[in-house]
């Protein structure tokens, strides 16, 4: 039996568990930035288990790694815009709370 | 592994060091009411987050988990919550125990049909490797077969601090 930390079966589960936090997060979270960071929990899940299947399953172990690095990459985009669209937002609502933005609720 | 005593038990107790970093630092991010709490707890999940990477034998991106999350997007949001005082207010004590059901069984129906998939399928080994993974790997691969890809992650990086720039500028008067 391999050693605890060289079976894939460890890591899918915490993936597993990071996407089921960051979910939670999501629906639970009443700020944008809140919601900004479980985003986050979100990509770092998808990342972690990309590189799982890329150290047990894969042939070519760089696919894995290069793939998260874009990741990395495309969530500080992500991060860079969402704070600068939060920012306009509190400048124009003076609040990042989801229930005052609401203007178009019918 | 080496003839260390006992390296394989210390080792997997670095292993389980981390994991309990990824999750403690998780339940902060998402359970604390302020902000910046929840950004140090964030923080601290990318940590535990990187030695998971260099537990999975690329530690590269276990470097690079640091540099780019912990040091550029964390330090990000402390600035945006500095400058926005996105305190949550409290919500009503019904309506939040209800939410916060829906939210824990969303989640939890998610975590568990993900364990169950992923102990139950047996995952294919490979026969062969075509390398070892290693950072030198990784450059050769970026320059020759991943070369595009990388040009345009340059590029939407500086489309996406120029939109920024702009985004963040508007509304703000000339003193």
């Amino acid at each position: 039996m391999n050693p605890i930390y060289d079976r894939l079966v460890i890591y899918l589960p915490a993936a597993a568990l990071l996407l089921a936090i960051g979910v939670f997060g999501l629906l639970r979270r009443r700020t944008l930035i809140g919601m900004l960071i479980s985003g986050e929990l979100i990509f770092s899940a998808a990342s972690l288990n990309f590189m799982a299947f890329n150290r047990f399953t894969a042939p070519d172990p760089v696919v894995g790694q290069v793939f998260v690095l874009f990741i990395m990459g495309l969530a500080a985009a992500e991060v860079a815009i969402a704070l600068s669209i939060i920012l306009a937002v509190y400048r124009n609502y003076r609040s990042v709370n989801t229930k005052d933005l609401s203007e178009l609720n019918g | 592994m080496s003839n260390f005593p006992a390296a394989t038990y210390i080792v997997s107790g670095i292993f389980i060091l981390c994991l309990g970093t990824l999750a403690t630092g998780a339940l902060i991010a998402v359970l604390s009411t302020r902000l910046i709490r929840s950004v140090c707890g964030l923080a601290i999940c990318c940590l535990g987050l990187a030695g998971m990477y260099y537990f999975l034998r690329s530690p590269f991106l276990a470097l690079m988990e640091i540099l780019i999350y912990i040091g550029a997007v964390c330090v990000t949001i402390v600035f945006a919550v500095m400058l926005a005082e996105p305190d949550e207010a409290a919500e009503s004590r019904q309506h939040g125990i209800l939410w916060g059901t829906v939210a824990v069984g969303v989640a939890g129906a998610i975590f568990w049909g993900l364990w169950q998939l992923g102990t139950r399928v047996t995952w294919a080994v490979p026969q062969f490797r075509a390398n070892s993974g290693s950072v030198e790997d990784i450059g050769k691969s970026l320059l020759t077969t991943y070369s595009l890809a990388f040009e345009m992650i340059s590029l939407a990086l500086l489309v996406a601090i120029l939109g920024a720039l702009a985004i963040a500028r508007t509304g703000r008067t000339k003193s």
